[in-house]
C-alpha cells in the first residue's frame, strides 16, 4: 500500500522533474519598471529594431512619450518611423502577405507578448540564437527551435556557435544536443552590455503589455491605506452596537 | 435643519401611504430578527451581494467600451486597458470578481454544509441557492469567451463539444448552442447577449427569490437552534437581534475586510499567477492553432476533473458519455442534499464524528479533484482522481446511512455565544 502511495506520488510529479532536465532553464530578467532610463532606452531599441517588422497596434506612441518622460518632438524626429501623428498606433510597414511570403508567417503584434510569454522567456529567447546553416535565415533559436525569426540584433550580440555533446535519449540512443554557446562573430557590445540591452528591451515590452502597472501598485497602496482606517472607524462602530449585546 | 427633517418625513409618509415603504424596511432590516451568535462563516452571504454589485456595475462600464465582434474583440479590450480612462481598473475588478464570486459562494455553501443550513424547514432556500449556482456557471462560461484570447476560444469549444456527447440529440445540440459549426462571431453574440442581459436578469431575480426564501423561514446559526421557539411577550425570538443596526455595522466591517483582500489581488496580482487571467488569453482567438494544453478556469476545474477521470467504455456507451453523465451529476446532486442528510441535528457541532470524518473526505477530495483539474493527465494523475470522484460521489450516496447512524450530541435549547 505504501510502496503503490510512493508510486503515485512520483507519478503525480513526473512531467514536472522531467521538463526541468529536458527543457532549458530560462534565465532570470530581472526587470525594474521604476527605472525609467532604463525602459526609455527599451523603447529607442523596440523602435530601431522590432517595429519594422512587428506592430504592437495597441499601443500609441503619444503614450509611450507621456509614461516615459520623452518630450513629444524628440519622440516625432528620433523615435517615429512609421508615421508623423503622435496619436497613431504603433503600426508596420510591411504588408502581412508580404511577410507570409519573406517569412512563412506574419510575425505577431507585440503589444501583449510580455503577457502570454513572459519577461523571462523573452529575455531568454533574445539571447539564444546560434548560427545554423540548415536554416533560411542562417541561424536558429535555443528557446524557440526552428523559429522564422531572423538574429535582428546581431550586430548588437555577433553571432554565437553552438558547442555539440552527446547525451542519451529516453530511448537509450545517443545523440548530439547543443551544451552551450561559444562567441562566433564578435558584435558592437560586450556580453555583459547586450545582456543589459536586452534587459532594457524586456522592460519596455513588460511597459508595453500593461502601461497601467506604472501606476497600478501607487494606487493599491493609497487603496489598501483608504480601506485600513475605513476599517478601524468600521471595527469601533461595531463595537459600540454591540456593547448590548450578551 | 428641522425644515430638512419634517419635509423628509413627510415625503416618507407621502410614499408610505402609496407604498408598503416601512413594511419592507421592517420586514427586511429594522425588525428582522436574525441568531446573534453568528460568525465568520455567515459574512459570505452579504459578501456575494457585494460582489455581484461589483459585477454589476463594472460590467455595466465595460460593455460601454467592448464590442462584441470576432474582429474587434481582442482590440476592444485592450483598449479598455490603454485608452479608456481607468479602463484597466474596472477591466482586473471585473476579471478578479469572478473568481472572488466563486470564491465567496464555495465559502457560502460550505458554510451550509457545516451547519446544515438547507435541513428543514430551509429546502427550498438551498435550491434556490442551487438555482443561483447554476446560473452563476452559466454567467462565468459565456462571460470567459468575450476578451476573445485563445483560452476564451478553445475553453468555449472543449466545454461545447462536451454536449456533443449526448446520444441521439449530442451533436445538434451543441450547434445548436454554437450557432455555427465551430465557436465563431455568431457564438461570440449570442454569448454576449446571455451574458450581459439574459442571465444577469436571472440573477437579479434568485437573488430576490433567495432572500425572500431566508426571511421567510428565519436564519440558521452556528447551532442550528431555531430562535423563532423563544420569543419574548412582544413576539420578538430571544436570541434574535434586528438586522439593522447590528449586522448592517458588522457586515460592514466584514465588507470591507473583504475588500482590502480584494484590492490586494485587484492592484497586486490580477493574473493570480495565470489563475485568474491566464497568459495563453493575450494570444487572440486563432481556429488554427490548437493550445498544447487547454485548462477551464479554477473554478470549474472540480468537475473538469470527474469528466476526465472516466476512462472506461462502459454498457455500450462511450467513456466520455459517462463522463459528460458524472459530470452533470457532480453538479445536481447537490440538490438532493436536504432529503439526503437523516441527522437529527443542524449544526456539526452537534454532529458525530461519521459526518464530520465524511465531510473532510469530500472537502479534500473536492481541492484534490480542482487541483487535477488545472494539471495535464498522466496515468497517476487520473487514477487519483478516479479515487477522489467516488470519493465524491460516495459522500452524497452513503448520507442517508452514515448520517442515520451517527451519535449526535443533545442540542441546546438556546444559542451559545
Amino acid at each position: 500500500m505504501c510502496r503503490l502511495f510512493a508510486a503515485l506520488l512520483v507519478g503525480l510529479f513526473a512531467p514536472l522533474v522531467l521538463a526541468n532536465t529536458e527543457e532549458l532553464k530560462l534565465q532570470n530578467a530581472n526587470v525594474d519598471l521604476s527605472n525609467r532610463a532604463s525602459l526609455q532606452h527599451g523603447a529607442k531599441l523596440f523602435i530601431n529594431y522590432c517595429v519594422s517588422c512587428h506592430s504592437a497596434s495597441f499601443m500609441r506612441y503619444n503614450r509611450i512619450a507621456a509614461d516615459l518622460g520623452i518630450p513629444e518632438d524628440k519622440m516625432k524626429q528620433n523615435l517615429m518611423f512609421t508615421t508623423d501623428k503622435i496619436g497613431e498606433t504603433m503600426t508596420v510597414v510591411m504588408r502581412p502577405e508580404d511577410a507570409q511570403s519573406w517569412f512563412g508567417i506574419a510575425p505577431p503584434d507585440l503589444s501583449v507578448v510580455a503577457r502570454s510569454r513572459g519577461p523571462d522567456w523573452l529575455y531568454s529567447f533574445l539571447q539564444g540564437f546560434y548560427a545554423d546553416e540548415k536554416r533560411p535565415t542562417g541561424v536558429n533559436n535555443l528557446y524557440f527551435p526552428s523559429t522564422a525569426m531572423p538574429h535582428v540584433l546581431w550586430e548588437l550580440q555577433g553571432v554565437k556557435r553552438p558547442v555539440y555533446h552527446t547525451v542519451t535519449d529516453d530511448m537509450g540512443k545517443e545523440v548530439q544536443a547543443i551544451a552551450h554557446l561559444e562567441d562566433g562573430v564578435p558584435g558592437r557590445l560586450s556580453e555583459a552590455e547586450f545582456k543589459m540591452a536586452v534587459r532594457d528591451l524586456v522592460n519596455f515590452l513588460v511597459y508595453l503589455g500593461e502601461p497601467a502597472k506604472l501606476v497600478r501598485y501607487k494606487i493599491g497602496v493609497a487603496v489598501l491605506l483608504f480601506l485600513s482606517l475605513l476599517w478601524v472607524v468600521m471595527y469601533l462602530l461595531k463595537r459600540e452596537y454591540w456593547k448590548d449585546v450578551h | 435643519m428641522n425644515a430638512l427633517v419634517r419635509n423628509l418625513t413627510a415625503l416618507r409618509d407621502w410614499v408610505d401611504e402609496r407604498f408598503p415603504l416601512i413594511q419592507w424596511w421592517d420586514d427586511h432590516l429594522g425588525k428582522y430578527y436574525a441568531p446573534k451568535n453568528f460568525n465568520i462563516w455567515y459574512y459570505f452571504g452579504v459578501l456575494s451581494i457585494v460582489v455581484f454589485a461589483i459585477q454589476i456595475v463594472t460590467g455595466i462600464w465595460l460593455v460601454m467600451n467592448y464590442k462584441p465582434d470576432a474582429t474587434m474583440a481582442f482590440a476592444s479590450v485592450e483598449y479598455i486597458m490603454r485608452d479608456v480612462d481607468w479602463g484597466w481598473l474596472i477591466r482586473y475588478l471585473h476579471s478578479s470578481g469572478a473568481s472572488a464570486f466563486f470564491i465567496v459562494i464555495y465559502l457560502h455553501m460550505f458554510r451550509a454544509l457545516l451547519y446544515g443550513s438547507y435541513k428543514k424547514p430551509r429546502e427550498l432556500l438551498w435550491i434556490l441557492g442551487m438555482l443561483l449556482y447554476l446560473s452563476l456557471m452559466a454567467e462565468a462560461f459565456m462571460g470567459y469567451l468575450l476578451p476573445w484570447g485563445q483560452m476564451s476560444f478553445w475553453g468555449a469549444q472543449v466545454i461545447i463539444s462536451l454536449f456533443g456527447a449526448i446520444p441521439v440529440i449530442g451533436d445538434g445540440l451543441s450547434t445548436l448552442i454554437r450557432g455555427d459549426y465551430v465557436v465563431s462571431d455568431i457564438t461570440l453574440n449570442r454569448f454576449f447577449s446571455l451574458h450581459v442581459i439574459a442571465l444577469p436578469l436571472a440573477l437579479v431575480g434568485l437573488v430576490f427569490l433567495h432572500i425572500i426564501a431566508l426571511h421567510e423561514v428565519g436564519s440558521n446559526n452556528p447551532d442550528g437552534v431555531e430562535i423563532k421557539k423563544h420569543k419574548d411577550a412582544n413576539g420578538k425570538p430571544l436570541d434574535g437581534i434586528p438586522f439593522h443596526p447590528y449586522y448592517t455595522v458588522k457586515d460592514s466591517a466584514g465588507i470591507v475586510v473583504f475588500l482590502m483582500l480584494f484590492s490586494v489581488v485587484v492592484f497586486f496580482a490580477p493574473e493570480m499567477g495565470g489563475y485568474f487571467l491566464e497568459a495563453n488569453n493575450f494570444i487572440p482567438a486563432d481556429s488554427m492553432k490548437t493550445p498544447e494544453h487547454i485548462a477551464p478556469v479554477w473554478y470549474f476545474t472540480p468537475f473538469y476533473s470527474i469528466l476526465r477521470a472516466n476512462t472506461v467504455n462502459f454498457l455500450w456507451l462511450d467513456a466520455k458519455v459517462w463522463g459528460v453523465t458524472f459530470m452533470g451529476l457532480g453538479v445536481m446532486v447537490l440538490f438532493l442534499l436536504p432529503w439526503l442528510d437523516r441527522s437529527p441535528v443542524k449544526s456539526i457541532r452537534y454532529r458525530g464524528w461519521l459526518y464530520k470524518i465524511a465531510l473532510m473526505i469530500f472537502v479534500i477530495s473536492f481541492v484534490i479533484l480542482g487541483i487535477l483539474g488545472v494539471l495535464p493527465v498522466n496515468d497517476a494523475r487520473t487514477a487519483v482522481a478516479q479515487v477522489c470522484t467516488v470519493l465524491y460521489f460516495l459522500f452524497f450516496l452513503l448520507m442517508p446511512i452514515y448520517t442515520k447512524l451517527d451519535k449526535t450530541r443533545p442540542v441546546p435549547d438556546r444559542v451559545t455565544m
